[in-house]
């Protein structure tokens, strides 16, 4: 990845842009409420804030650790019956392209409501790994946490370290190709800002086949030490925009399908469940792994889910809205190649 | 004692030489339980392996139905429906494919035996049909021997 201007140039114009397009869109009465990033309290995390008025509009923040995908927090405005209160707010999102992706899927499961929302689009320039910098921390405090060039810069009690940005970078974001919302002639009216028209993504998936060079075995035992960490706590579910059931498989029990316990055949049944659900509708946004407490890479499994998609059914999450995804379309034609047959 | 002992052992010695895979097999309820009971009044002979759990349509079958019959200790499973375009409800298996696909390569890259999982289409008229695959899977799955690696230790 080449740079052109420095990161902290960068991340200042796409907040200036931001806030000026917030402003415009209250005084223009466009907009009841805003959703965006704010600074937070603690270094290294820009948790979601919601703005309901002009003056409020410089709490707005936009840097690299924004990594939440507020399609997720959108959701929860949405009106839950039809005498609502929220039937007609308008709400405007912030939105990153992993968010505008989102929103786009979202639209087509009827999970909101288009003709609401204002997509704020911006040009993400990269989240960066928060999990991989506090790995190198260790157990010392971060205080501050600064950009210089090409830089991260940390300050902590009688310390101070530099990473280098591209280094650190969420794997995802390195290889992202949708960096600002996707937009289509349908979208007319409901972004504004930066938003791109993407009519397909080129990959190839290099990581994945990489990692498919191993054999059966050593996938077995690297995927058992990734995932035996894992301590069920939901977090993943709770920040995927895609996770919005109301009674989750996992949370059940009437019948109980689902076992309790963190013995690694339930773990690794309710990652390949979730996975399964995620066929063709994982918009590649990183949330679940920049949320994992134990830092488990969950990307592994999403970007195999991608491929899957891609190969078999040429088809991409999120970037218009006339496309239907795999799951709920089939054709005759589709390969049969897993299936048994006498020979 | 020591006679015990031996016989003990060599009764497990047998166990092991005639151990047959036990196999849950979903089968759709318009093709294939039709096609099973069409091998049995046919008196075709297939290996006793398969427990069969009649479903509606091979659309009704979960992943979430396979992969938990893994973790209780089934040694194989087996779903079968209708052939393309011939399933009752119009596209059940067509949508049961796509599932399907995603589930079988989801299993070999996780690195979880995926020969254990076994998707076939069997008509009311394939008793001859139902018998060879059945034979094959249990083939398969007998080369693998007991279910162990994603077996739930209670």
């Amino acid at each position: 990845m080449k740079r052109t201007s420095d990161i902290e140039i960068e991340n200042q114009t796409i907040e200036k842009s931001i806030k000026e397009m917030a402003k415009n869109l209250f005084r223009n009465k466009e907009v009841d409420i805003i959703l965006g990033y704010s600074a937070g309290t603690i270094p290294m995390a820009s948790p979601p804030i919601i703005i309901r008025n002009e003056s409020d509009v410089e709490k707005l923040v936009w840097n690299n650790f924004c990594s939440i995908n507020l399609a997720k927090n959108l959701l929860e405005l949405m009106p839950k019956s039809f005498d609502d209160k929220k039937n007609n707010l308008k709400i405007g999102i912030v939105a990153k392209g992993c968010v505008g992706r989102a929103l786009i899927h979202l639209a087509i499961e009827n999970q909101i409501e288009l003709k609401n929302i204002k997509i704020l689009g911006i040009d993400c320039n990269g989240i960066i790994n928060r999990k991989k910098i506090e790995k190198e921390i260790g157990d010392r405090e971060i205080i501050e946490v600064s950009l210089s060039n090409e830089n991260i810069l940390i300050k902590g009690k009688g310390f101070e370290q530099t990473f280098s940005y591209d280094e650190y970078l969420n794997e995802l974001c390195k290889k992202c190709k949708v960096k600002s919302p996707p937009t289509s002639p349908e979208l007319n009216g409901i972004c504004s800002g930066k938003c791109e028209e993407v009519l397909s993504i080129e990959d190839d998936f290099k990581d994945i086949s990489d990692y498919e060079l191993k054999s059966y075995e050593e996938r077995w035992e690297h995927i058992k030490n990734l995932l035996n960490n894992c301590i069920r706590c939901y977090a993943c579910r709770e920040a995927c925009p895609m996770c919005y059931c109301h009674l989750c498989f996992v949370d059940q029990n009437k019948p109980l399908w689902f076992g309790k316990t963190t013995e690694l055949s339930e773990i690794i049944l309710f990652h390949l469940i979730r996975a399964m659900h995620l066929a063709g509708r994982c918009v590649a946004c990183g949330a679940c792994t920049s949320v994992c407490p134990m830092g488990i890479d969950l990307n592994l499994i999403t970007r195999k889910l991608e491929q899957i998609v891609k190969e078999r059914f040429n088809f991409t999450s999120g970037l218009n809205i006339v496309d239907l995804p795999p799951m709920v379309t089939q054709k005759m034609s589709d390969k049969e190649d897993f299936m048994i047959d006498e020979k | 004692m020591n006679l015990t002992e031996t016989k003990s052992g060599q009764e497990e010695k047998n166990l092991e030489k005639e151990w047959e895979p036990k196999i849950i097999a979903f089968l759709c309820n318009w093709c294939s339980y039709a096609g099973a009971d069409l091998a049995g009044v046919s008196r075709i002979q297939y290996p006793p392996s398969i427990r069969v759990v009649r479903v509606p349509c091979s659309g009704r079958i979960n992943p979430f139905f396979i992969i938990k019959s893994l973790v209780d200790g089934w040694d194989g499973v087996v779903v079968s429906g209708c052939h393309p375009g011939d399933c009752h409800y119009i596209s059940g298996n067509l949508v049961a494919r796509r599932r399907f696909a995603i589930l079988k390569d989801l299993l070999t890259f996780f690195g979880i035996e995926s020969d254990r999982v076994h998707f076939m289409w069997a008509s009311a008229a394939a008793g001859e049909r139902f018998a060879n695959l059945i034979k094959k899977i249990t083939k398969i799955i007998k080369e693998l021997g007991p279910n162990k690696k994603f077996q739930k230790n209670w």
